[in-house]
């Protein structure tokens, strides 16, 4: 085998079955996102919990899941979950494993972002009389948050990368499509090559669109901008009094 | 787990060391190189890298591994797997430790080589003594914290069919059933490759960090 071998029939051929792969990536990202987004939350009061009881098997736990790889867990979760009479969908272990891996991360980002909230804004809200989970949900958490949404989305378009693994445990995902293609036909060229493609131009189109969210909220934190192209251009964060250090 | 199971997964850890070592020294010339190339170059050398980098940063690394893997053969560049190994992971990490080297070099002041081209320094020698030296201070926890996710990453080898440690925990799964101390033993062994990256990296940031950040007094 050798000189090109590139078929644009066979191409445009598949480009629809990988389109249907590209769907399945597409919500094993947003899901395993939206998880991993709420599971980062829990994570990271733990690991601040005022009990070292609470504070030091989650730390621990984080630190672990950290430090070792993806795939591993997936085997592990995808291998052991029948064994104790759990048999879940590959497609839902898929994101579970993705999501836990994930939420270790954005933990991290959490804590930085919870810690730097004032710590007046607790003792006002205290002496406003709200409860403690008020304080939380309504006063620290939204201020923690908005500084770390860029980081945010690059876990998500780090997810989004990460996904193509779950073909290695028979998920119907965008690579996985593209392997049973060249099973079939024994052409590895174009559905590899497309795959590529097809993950080249969401994620350049992913960045270009936080970049822009990214300046939007720049702009929002640091007082209306004076550029033209920006200056009317609908709502923006408001500026605010007391600023976390992002 | 017995003994021989044992052993078949110390041979997939050297392996996965083997392949973690050479792709971290590949990746990190990579990044030097064109970082430094991406940062001082001129327009059509830093258009040129900038695809490099956007187009392995955009795609993923098992897309390329199997790209590598199934496509490459197509034309005619026959790679052992062992090769394709190292060479996706080094071009995929080196693109992202180049945007870090960017950055350091752009960081460190413009005024630091007006003052070496005043003492009749030329480019090159400046990057070598003045640049570098206060460069890398920023470099070594980022390429640190890079260098972990790389030797995780060696797992996705097993992939294509690379005796490394995840594929001998995957064998030994299939042989044996005996999950949690196989995979056990397996997720141990990773965490202290990628510990071992992890405090060499902090204990290099703390040596070098003593002396060579901006304002620091020589102990």
């Amino acid at each position: 085998m050798s000189g090109l071998d590139w078929n644009s029939a066979f191409a445009l051929e598949i480009l629809p079955r990988l389109l249907q792969g590209t769907m399945w990536t597409l919500i094993t990202t947003l899901a395993s996102f939206a998880v991993a987004a709420v599971l980062g939350i829990v994570f990271a009061v733990l690991c601040d919990a005022p009990r070292a009881i609470a504070r030091w098997p989650a730390r621990a736990l984080v630190d672990f899941i950290r430090g070792t790889p993806i795939l591993i867990q997936l085997y592990l979760l995808y291998f052991s979950l029948p064994a104790i009479g759990l048999t879940l969908p590959a497609l839902l272990v898929g994101i579970l494993t993705l999501s836990i891996h994930y939420a270790c991360y954005m933990c991290d980002t959490y804590r930085a972002g919870l810690s730097a909230v004032p710590k007046g804004q607790r003792e006002a809200a205290h002496s406003l009389g709200l409860r403690r989970r008020q304080t939380f949900f309504m006063i620290v958490l939204p201020q923690a948050i908005r500084p770390i949404i860029p980081m945010l989305g690059n876990y998500l378009i780090f997810l989004f990368k990460e996904t193509p693994l779950l073909s290695a445990v028979a998920i119907i995902e965008l690579l996985q499509t593209a392997k049973l293609i060249g099973s079939e036909t024994f052409r590895y060229t174009e559905p590899f090559t497309l795959v590529g493609l097809i993950f080249l131009v969401l994620s350049l189109a992913a960045s270009w669109v936080l970049r822009k969210l990214e300046a939007r909220y720049a702009t929002g934190r640091y007082g209306r901008s004076t550029s033209p192209g920006t200056a009317n251009e609908g709502p923006r964060a408001p500026t605010r009094n007391a600023q976390p250090q992002a | 787990m017995n003994p021989d199971s044992f052993l078949l997964i110390l041979s997939g850890a050297a392996t996965t060391l083997d392949i973690a070592a050479r792709s971290i020294v590949c990746s990190l010339v990579i990044a030097v190189v064109v970082g430094t190339a991406t940062a001082l170059g001129g327009s059509l050398v830093r258009f040129l890298l900038t695809v490099y980098v956007e187009l392995f940063r955009g795609t993923s690394l098992v897309v390329q591994l199997f790209w590598m893997y199934f496509v490459l053969p197509q034309f005619g560049i026959v790679l052992s797997e062992h090769t394709v190994a190292v060479t996706a992971i080094s071009l995929n990490y080196g693109a992202y430790g180049a945007v870090i080297v960017r950055g350091a070099i752009v960081a460190i002041d413009k005024s630091q080589w007006e003052a070496a081209s005043s003492l009749g320094l030329r480019r090159l020698p400046t990057l070598r003594y003045v640049v570098f030296p206060q460069a890398s201070v920023f470099l070594i926890k980022p390429l640190g914290v890079l260098f972990v996710q790389l030797v995780k990453a060696t797992s996705l080898v097993s992939l294509i069919t690379i005796p490394d440690l995840t594929y001998r925990a995957y064998q030994l799964n299939q042989l044996s059933m005996q999950i949690v101390p196989i995979f056990g033993t397996v997720l141990i062994i990773y965490y202290l490759m990628t510990k071992l990256v992890a405090g060499s990296s902090s204990l290099l940031d703390g040596y070098l960090g003593t002396w060579r950040r901006p304002g620091a007094v020589k102990p």
